[in-house]
């Protein structure tokens, strides 16, 4: 009966995502910053990180990206968040691993390389390292977004602490 | 599993921000503000070089884009992109500075005076 369940929490973490999508596109929480935006989503991928398998993790994020892309953007979005949400799962799942951080640090890590890995795509995608000027900026949004979304998922996990997926 | 904050997490924190700060401080006092001049791009491919001390409109490909030069500096007013991020961004005066409108692939790109004619004599 396990895969059924497993196969059941994806299909409701999914959605979760992609509610948290939609609900970020109600709130104009705007940072002043062009291109900085909260990624309520990535609630749900952390959370997640610490709760099921990684490979689980990886198709809940991929389609996340997807789907969401289909909905509220376009295929330019789509590589953009892709190469941001795969670099930065990557990053938190190696330190998840290593045991150095607690959950918000492995956020903050993940927020910043969501945000290099759009970046690295940007300058693939327009041939410019110009846009190297913008690295300050990002490092700091990542780490202000990364924070939050690391408390918030430390008190989600806290509550959580007695189910696995 | 723990929950709280470890001081690794602070440490890392710190170490970011610091970066980022010292980066940026670098950054403006690289950039040498003035007079100079944008290259448009389109696609990779230039478009025109136009002069920052020069009071000016240009049409960005075809009409996608419109980028006004003002008091020394480069300003995209309107483009056509369903973001508007390029239109939003602030205005670039100084070496390196940017705006770019990744939906149309138009890139505008500051070159100061001394550096574009050290270029073209290098060139």
């Amino acid at each position: 009966m396990r895969w059924q369940i497993r196969t059941a929490f994806l299909g409701v973490f999914t959605s979760l995502a992609l509610i948290f999508s939609y609900v970020e596109t109600l709130i104009p929480i705007s940072f002043g910053i062009p291109g900085v935006k909260l990624g309520l989503a990535n609630l749900i991928i952390v959370t997640a990180l610490y709760k099921m398998r990684l490979r689980d993790v990886y198709a809940l994020s991929v389609a996340r990206v997807v789907l969401s892309g289909l909905i509220f953007g376009n295929y330019i979005t789509i590589l953009y968040s892709l190469s941001g949400g795969l670099l930065s799962l990557s990053v938190m799942a190696a330190l998840r691993k290593r045991d150095w951080f607690s959950v918000m640090g492995v956020s903050v890590a993940g927020g910043i390389f969501h945000n290099v890995g759009q970046l690295l795509i940007a300058m693939l995608i327009v041939e410019t390292f110009s846009v190297s000027y913008y690295i300050p900026v990002l490092l700091a949004a990542g780490t202000a977004t990364g924070l939050v979304i690391g408390i918030l998922a430390g008190q989600i996990l806290k509550r959580l602490a007695n189910i696995e997926f | 599993m723990k929950t709280g904050i470890k001081k690794n997490d602070i440490l890392l924190i710190f170490i970011v921000l610091a970066v980022a700060g010292s980066a940026a401080f670098l950054h403006n006092l690289l950039g040498t503000a003035g007079a100079g001049s944008v290259t448009v791009k389109v696609n990779g491919v230039i478009e025109g070089v136009y002069s920052l001390g020069e009071d000016q409109e240009i049409e960005i490909n075809k009409g996608t884009n419109y980028l006004v030069i003002k008091n020394g500096k480069a300003d995209m007013i309107r483009a056509d992109c369903p973001d508007k991020l390029c239109v939003n961004q602030k205005a670039v005066s100084k070496n390196h500075e940017s705006i770019i409108c990744l939906p149309n692939k138009v890139i505008v790109e500051v070159n100061s005076t001394e550096k574009g004619e050290y270029d073209a004599v290098a060139n």
